[in-house]
């Protein structure tokens, strides 16, 4: 093993110094085929590459020099195929447009009509064959205008990693054949519930926590919304009705959740719950507003999950009391949309919603199910229903070991101060 | 653009399917074969041989070096392919589907690197 390794240290060594001794030579050789000593130098680049990789394991060649100025030619030849086809290429788009310059009338036009191209490349980016995470970001940074740098501070990730994700998915737009239209008819749904999802995903990632850069975050549920009130506007214009109800409670949605944004942080800046905030702070503007969207939604009676969601928010907004919430009806849109899309969260929410409605035993025998005691077990959210549940019911002890199992298992670090407080509570008691 | 359909199954499972499988999946196989046809974008596709008949070639340090069964052991085997002229990605994503093995395989899209003449 030990020789093996140091063949290969060797080889490289030896790459390393016919590059530098000969260098020069081979590049100035291949600049006088080529003329252009850009192309020559990334061709002797490409060249050192293969040589680094093959070298160490199938030996030096006997005229490694020689073996090197072959193998950049060959790459140069490559690289020049390949700027003639993109050439070819651009020759084409080129042609279009001088055709599109001349056609009678073009200049005559008092108020040239730009065709809405957003919708495409709405589809565009977020087509399945890219990463969901692909998705989120290319479609901030061609839609939304965000910069490369903006979009990774605001996933909390390095501006080097998201401007490879985002090389890599323009990579496979191309290379792969992602087409750039409005798809079929036959996949239109699916490719619209593609859509959807990327623009809530954009809105929770700046909704849901607050940590990070908190201005930045803001500015992704601010995309969203934007971005849901374009696709709204292009699928009207296309007459895609058949998908209009589901984007425009989406869009509803998010109006609803964002008009309670002003009261969810608390004058010393931790969040507060639902039932806490000043509801006279919320945003009636955006209420209004998510309201009017929702009714135009529901009125072409397709029901989905989107506009359920916005109309158990509607539900939530319109009680101006905590006490006055509309718990059954609540629930019983939990159940229609369990229905629809069968996730034990949504359960979770519902046997909530019951709690509330029927009191606290009500809830928790729908939590004690041992279907849901198993999907659920390492959900801190679950562990923190069933806990403040049993302290509703007056069970202390059995509370505060459901505390502990949600402070086990919960990552957030605000979550886990409320929790402690809660289990703190419970244990006084 | 040319796309390769790789079909993906598990041949040990193929193997226990029933006669009445066999010949659904036949049919199904032979309807989208004439679909393809049909909008003139089929450029080639064939059925191979299970995994027992294959054999792998390598060359280390010029020395070729010759070994019973597939380059990889995976859970599906490549069983055939389709090769495919279509309008882009989409249109090979919808004929996929159609794929008997698209339902208890893969069916792995490919677009073919385009090198000019």
């Amino acid at each position: 093993m030990r020789e093996i390794a140091e063949d290969m240290d060797a080889a490289q060594r030896m790459v390393a110094q016919i590059f530098r001794q000969e260098a020069d030579r081979i590049l100035a050789s291949l600049i006088s085929v080529v003329r252009d000593v850009e192309l020559a130098q990334d061709a002797l680049a490409d060249a050192l590459l293969i040589a680094l990789e093959r070298w160490p394991v199938e030996g030096v060649p006997p005229h490694p020099a020689g073996w090197m100025t072959v193998v950049a030619r060959r790459k140069a030849i490559n690289r020049l195929r390949r700027e003639n086809i993109l050439l070819t290429c651009k020759q084409r788009i080129l042609q279009e447009l001088l055709k599109q310059e001349s056609e009678p009338g073009a200049e005559e036009m008092e108020t040239p009509s730009i065709p809405d191209e957003r919708l495409k490349l709405m589809f565009t980016c977020c087509h399945p064959a890219l990463a969901l995470e692909a998705q989120v970001a290319l479609t901030l940074h061609s839609l939304g205008g965000m910069s490369t740098t903006e979009i990774a501070s605001a996933f909390l990730v390095p501006p080097a990693t998201m401007a490879q994700r985002l090389v890599r998915a323009k990579r496979k737009l191309k290379e792969a054949g992602i087409g750039y239209r409005i798809p079929p008819r036959e996949a239109i749904g699916e490719r619209v519930d593609a859509v959807l999802c990327v623009l809530y995903l954009i809105f929770n990632e700046g909704y849901s926590v607050t940590r990070g850069n908190k201005l930045m975050r803001r500015e992704l549920c601010d995309e969203a919304i934007r971005l849901a009130r374009v696709l709204c506007l292009c699928l009207a214009q296309e007459s895609l009705l058949e998908t209009l109800p589901e984007a425009l409670g989406l869009l509803a949605l998010l109006l609803l959740h964002d008009s309670r944004s002003p009261a969810r942080v608390g004058p010393d800046g931790a969040p507060l719950l639902l039932e806490e905030q000043d509801r006279s702070r919320w945003d009636q503007g955006k209420k209004q507003e998510g309201l009017t969207v929702l009714e135009k939604g529901l009125r072409m009676k397709q029901p989905g999950p989107y506009q359920i969601q916005a109309a158990i928010s509607v539900l939530h907004v319109q009680a101006e009391r905590p006490e006055e919430t509309d718990w059954p009806q609540i629930a019983a849109l939990y159940g229609q949309l369990w229905r629809m899309t069968p996730s034990p969260v949504i359960e979770l929410n519902r046997a909530v919603a019951v709690a509330m409605a029927d009191g606290p035993l009500a809830g928790l025998a729908l939590l004690d199910r041992p279907e849901m005691q198993q999907v659920l077990a390492d959900y801190h959210l679950f562990h923190a229903a069933r806990a403040d549940l049993l302290q509703r019911a007056g069970r202390l002890r059995e509370a505060s070991s459901a505390y502990r199992e949600a402070l086990r298992l919960c990552q957030n670090e605000l979550d886990q101060v409320y929790l402690s407080d809660r289990l703190k509570e419970v244990s006084q008691a | 653009m040319r796309y390769l359909l790789l079909i993906y199954q598990n041949e040990a499972e193929h193997a226990q399917l029933s006669q009445d499988v066999l010949d659904a999946e036949l049919g199904a196989y032979m309807a989208f074969r004439e679909e393809v046809q049909f909008r003139d974008i089929l450029l080639s596709t064939e059925a191979i041989q299970p995994i027992h008949t294959a054999t792998t070639v390598r060359v280390h340090a010029g020395k070729t070096v010759i070994t019973d069964g597939p380059f990889a052991e995976t859970k599906e085997q490549l069983r055939g392919y389709v090769l495919l002229n279509c309008q882009d990605l989409d249109e090979a994503l919808a004929l996929a589907p159609k794929l008997p093995a698209a339902h208890y395989g893969a069916i792995e899209i490919r677009p073919i690197m385009e090198l000019p003449s």
